[in-house]
Order: C-alpha cells, then sequence, then structure tokens
C-alpha cells in the first residue's frame, strides 16, 4: 500500500518537473518561461521530498529535513523569481509580441528604478489616452442629446 | 516490479532527460535572464535527484546536501539578479 503511494507521488513528481523543463524549452517568451518553469519544478520537489520523508519511517530527523527543505523551497522560490522577473523588466528583455498589454510600461523610473503606483503620476503618460476617452464621451452626451 | 526498479529505470531517466532539456536552454538562451533562470531549475531538479538517490541508497545523510543545495540556488539567483540590474547603470 504504501509502495503505491510512494510511486503515484514520484510519478506526479518527475512528469511536472519533465513539464517544466519542456516548458523552458517550448515558450516564447523570457516572462512565460518563469511562470510555468518555477512553481511546476517547486511541486516536483516537493512531492519527492515527501516520498522521502515516508520512506524513512523509523528517523525523524529524516521527516524534519524533508520538511525544512519544502518549506525553505516554497519560501524562496517566488522570491527568487520576483527578483529575476524585475531584473529582466528593468534591463529591457522583449515580451513576446503577441502579448496583449504591459501594464508596467512607463511605470519604473529608469533611473532610480522606483515603481510609480500612483495613478496621478502616472496621469502625465496617459494624457492623451485619456483625452480621447474624454472626447468620445463627449461625442456621446452630444449624440444622446 | 518493484519501487527500487521503479525508481530505477523510470523516474531517473525522466530526471535525466529534463536536465537535458534544461542544459539546452542554458546553451541557446537569448539573454542572460533565461540562463539564470535555467540554472535555477536545474539545481532545482538536483535537489530532487539527489532525494531520489538517497531513498535508492538508504543514505538520509545525502539530504543534507540538498539542504545547502537549496540554499546555493536561492543566493545564487539573487546574486546574479542584483549584479544584472546594477550592470544597467554604468
Amino acid at each position: 500500500m504504501i509502495n503505491i503511494i510512494l510511486g503515484i507521488l514520484s510519478t506526479i513528481g518527475a512528469l511536472s518537473i519533465l513539464f517544466a523543463s519542456i516548458g523552458l524549452i517550448r515558450m516564447p517568451d523570457f516572462y512565460l518561461r518563469l511562470s510555468v518553469t518555477v512553481k511546476a519544478s517547486t511541486l516536483g520537489v516537493g512531492l519527492f521530498l515527501i516520498c522521502a520523508a515516508i520512506m524513512f519511517p523509523d528517523d525523524i530527523s529524516v521527516t524534519t529535513k524533508a520538511i525544512a527543505i519544502i518549506f525553505f523551497l516554497i519560501i524562496t522560490a517566488p522570491v527568487a523569481a520576483h527578483m529575476i522577473a524585475r531584473t529582466a523588466y528593468i534591463t529591457g528583455t522583449p515580451l513576446w509580441k503577441e502579448t496583449v498589454i504591459d501594464e508596467l510600461h512607463g511605470m519604473y523610473n529608469q533611473e532610480t528604478h522606483e515603481l510609480k503606483s500612483d495613478p496621478e503620476d502616472a496621469q502625465e503618460d496617459n494624457d492623451e489616452q485619456t483625452d480621447s476617452a474624454n472626447g468620445q464621451i463627449a461625442d456621446n452626451e452630444e449624440a444622446t442629446q | 516490479m518493484t519501487l527500487g526498479t521503479y525508481f530505477d529505470y523510470v523516474i531517473l531517466p525522466i530526471l535525466t532527460l529534463s536536465v537535458l532539456l534544461v542544459f539546452i536552454r542554458i546553451a541557446k538562451g537569448p539573454s542572460v535572464v533565461d540562463r539564470v533562470v535555467a540554472l535555477d531549475v536545474m539545481i532545482t531538479i538536483g535537489i530532487g535527484i539527489i532525494t531520489i538517490y538517497s531513498i535508492r541508497q538508504n543514505e538520509e545523510v545525502l539530504l543534507d546536501v540538498a539542504i545547502i543545495l537549496a540554499l546555493i540556488a536561492f543566493l545564487g539567483t539573487i546574486a546574479f539578479s542584483y549584479y544584472i540590474e546594477k550592470q544597467k547603470d554604468d
């Protein structure tokens, strides 16, 4: 029974790691590669470590080490992915040509690397768009009157 | 088919294939950040291989190596991203 559980867990772990590396090869963009890879590989290694914890039931130090490694991976993998994605965006890694929206466009100060999240600061960049939107609203009001 | 032969003939070859695929991305990645992410994934797969190997050999001491590798992967990615970002300023 325990063998069946171990087989299922290790199979899911190996397949998720395989899918992560296939995604790393096949995805067209750095950001898509990052979002595919980090989660799947963390899941696979976590399942392997759960296998190890079940496999050595006599020794409690193995269970402690496995839980420590899983906890450390779950804490650190998103932080590392966020840091490298921020660096990639600042250094100008190109987006995929079919990317629909880039919400960070014009929000980063290129010299101080500060992120502006205030809409009023970003207002200057979007003046043309808001002007055209106001024009459309005015046109609609005239049409209704 | 026992669990040991399943680990030896199915799980470990799948992990080896994954490491080879990741190495293709390290070799041809168009920018530096691609290579950094591929290196991170390769070390993570290495933690998995060490875990399976320690299960097969009944050597639970090898899990200490996995702890150190997890630490090195995190610190390496953080250091790479910090210095690549600084490189842009100059």
